[in-house]
């Protein structure tokens, strides 16, 4: 069955695959193109460098006019990232476009992890701990970092 | 009221003749503005003397909000130099404050357009569906030489089957209109009427004219929609939040609905807003409950299970724990040695203040359940008069047939159904506002009032359950007991009204 967000699907999957963003990939789960499983590694010189975080993307047939749903899956510490997995980002909510594709999402995302928004926190720990006390902060996303590379 | 010539406004009491005065600030700006809306202005000539308890007030069809809103935007557009679809973008964007608007366009014309969504106007023209060659789009990837599509001034260009699919999911999910962005990428500039009205029809279009009529409606600080189901009107009020201590701004939608201009609920005359929110918070949660708890029941001092005492003596036994216990003092029974069925430790400290609360949350029980029982058995009353008011129908048309009335001569019941509904209405309100009374000789006077008015209600509905045969005869009597009801409410509002304007009622809350 082919519908304009399946259409769209398999044109951002061709995407990933010939002009790959770097260190992001994603790909649909085996029998279901409007899930997808994504990997995210930590941008290097922050403390996320080379975590490797699972995410999954759930697409509804509004797509792209309205935004997936997109959770981690790996542990994550992060003044934006909620105990659940889920994420607060603008894109994936009021300033979505759907000129977004899944490439531009998860570096968003990734960019999201050394930039973060601490005026509206969702894990509120992990956003005092960055403004007040860097090096716990670190510490603590070090934790994660390895954390990752065992799942 | 009391005459029979008021037959074709069977909706209409005293009160509602004030709905068509005009009062000149109710727009605050523009004079000018007022006089093609001459809303139901049919009784001026018949202007009764206002009552402390009616505010002015305009009600208005979506005709009238479709050219108010227009007048508004030619205006402006005038002023501004600005066509009349930037015009209302403009206004909507600052939430129809028109003077706000100007001052901020005339200092900084840039900044408001952009944040308005309308900068970078460089090209001039129109808005139109094109074919481009090479153009591929970005939301469904399709390309190909015969793609229609659309791009606004901003020229994110899209195909139109892409741009209708946004806008739909806009509209008709989201249920925006007047702040629609266009789809691009962190692209603020908002789509224009012009732009709509190219790439939608139909439904979904009248469904956008729908959405944009309401955030004027929803925008305008002295406006609100009839909150009726399936009403269109909406209520033109010039009382501001501020005020709503000092008033109660009953106002009365062509629809047959009275209510509230300040919290939208039903009308709850005499009792301002943030009363009447207080006592439906306080007859819907539990506090009377645990009030009834604290008044009714001890706790078993060894395992907190709660009792009541239903008769018998002071020594307990408690059902679940067998620790046996004095009701008095709630010390070990084993202490009270031989001076069984009597406590001796009577007079303690701990007793007596145990005693003290348990007496006061007494008291205050039996305080609010005086009031809401009297408050609930109006509400009740109400609900079976309307019933008797579907009734009054037949009845009507039953006295017509057993006496020979004519359809005029047996209106009077249809008044008189209307004035137990309005009454008991505002009775059902005195009660919650009497239960938030401080004690004086004003809440005195509110009282007889109150009393007053009851008992002419209590009347007229005897009256009016009396079989057919016993009415006619009954005529005179029941138009006379109508009339004075009516007159005991006005009475009792306008008492009410006056006072609250001026402050004069002391309360046992603070009232915001």
């Amino acid at each position: 069955m082919s519908t304009a967000a399946r259409r769209r699907l398999m044109r951002d999957f061709k995407r990933m695959q010939t002009d790959p963003p770097a260190g992001v990939s994603a790909s649909p789960i085996a029998d279901n193109v409007m899930t997808w499983n994504a990997v995210i590694i930590g941008p290097a010189d922050t403390p996320f460098e080379d975590g490797t975080f699972r995410l999954v993307m759930h697409f509804e047939e509004a797509y792209p006019n309205k935004p997936p749903g997109v959770k981690f899956i790996s542990q994550m510490f992060h003044p934006n990232v909620y105990g659940t997995g889920e994420l607060c980002l603008d894109i994936l909510q009021n300033r979505w476009s759907p000129t977004y594709d899944v490439a531009a999402i998860l570096t968003s995302i990734q960019s999201l992890l050394n930039d973060p928004n601490t005026s509206s926190p969702a894990n509120v720990e992990a956003s005092n701990l960055y403004k007040d006390n860097r090096r716990e902060y670190t510490k603590r996303v070090r934790e994660t970092v390895e954390k990752s590379w065992e799942d | 009221m009391d005459s029979d010539d008021d037959f074709n406004s069977s909706q209409m009491s005293d009160d509602e003749f004030m709905g068509g005065q005009d009062s000149d600030d109710s727009l605050g700006d523009d004079s000018d503005y007022q006089d093609d809306v001459g809303f139901e202005s049919q009784d001026k000539d018949i202007k009764p003397t206002k009552h402390a308890y009616e505010v002015d007030f305009k009600v208005f069809n979506p005709a009238d909000i479709q050219s108010h809103q227009d007048k508004q935007v030619s205006e402006v557009s005038n002023i501004l130099g600005q066509a009349p679809e930037a015009t209302a973008i403009l206004l909507r964007h600052l939430r129809w404050n028109k003077e706000r608007l100007i001052d901020q366009y005339m200092e900084k014309t840039d900044e408001v357009l952009e944040s308005a969504g309308l900068g970078e106007t460089a090209q001039t023209h129109p808005p139109r569906i094109e074919k481009v060659p090479g153009f591929a789009c970005d939301i469904c990837c399709e390309d190909g030489p015969d793609l229609d599509t659309f791009a606004m001034k901003c020229g994110h260009r899209f195909c139109v089957d892409c741009y209708q699919q946004y806008l739909q999911t806009k509209i008709k999910d989201e249920g925006e209109a007047a702040r629609i962005r266009c789809p691009g990428d962190a692209c603020n500039r908002i789509v224009d009427s012009k732009s709509l009205d190219l790439l939608v029809s139909g439904r979904l279009k009248d469904r956008y004219q729908e959405l944009l009529t309401r955030t004027y409606v929803d925008d305008k600080e002295n406006l609100r929609w009839c909150p009726a189901p399936n009403c269109v009107y909406a209520i033109e009020c010039s009382v501001k939040d501020k005020e709503l201590k000092r008033i109660v701004p009953t106002v009365h939608c062509e629809c047959g609905h009275y209510f509230c201009f300040g919290c939208s609920l039903n009308d709850h005359q005499p009792a301002p807003c943030s009363l009447v929110k207080k006592w439906l918070k306080k007859c819907a949660d539990d506090s009377e409950t645990a009030n009834w708890i604290s008044a009714n029941t001890k706790e078993c001092p060894k395992c907190a299970s709660t009792i009541e005492k239903n008769g018998g003596c002071n020594h307990m036994t408690c059902r679940k724990c067998r620790n046996e216990f004095c009701w008095m003092c709630m010390g070990v029974w084993s202490e009270h040695g031989t001076s069984w069925y009597n406590c001796n430790r009577f007079e303690e400290k701990s007793g007596f203040e145990a005693r003290d609360a348990q007496a006061k949350s007494r008291q205050s029980l039996e305080r609010y359940l005086h009031y809401y029982n009297r408050y609930a058995n109006h509400e009740q009353s109400a609900k079976l008069d309307k019933d008797i008011y579907l009734k009054t129908e037949k009845k009507m048309t039953q006295l017509q047939n057993t006496t020979g009335m004519s359809w005029i001569e047996v209106q009077f019941m249809d008044s008189a159904s209307q004035a137990l509904q309005q009454c008991r209405q505002t009775l059902k309100w005195t009660y919650a506002f009497a239960y938030y009374l401080a004690r004086n000789n004003l809440t005195e006077i509110f009282e007889d009032n109150q009393k007053d008015l009851e008992m002419a209600v209590e009347n007229l509905s005897e009256m009016f359950e009396k079989p057919i045969d016993q009415l006619k005869g009954l005529k005179v009597e029941m138009m006379d007991k109508t009339a004075y009801c009516n007159k005991r409410r006005i009475i009792l509002l306008d008492d009410t009204a006056e006072n609250l304007k001026s402050g004069n009622w002391e309360f046992n809350v603070q009232i915001v």
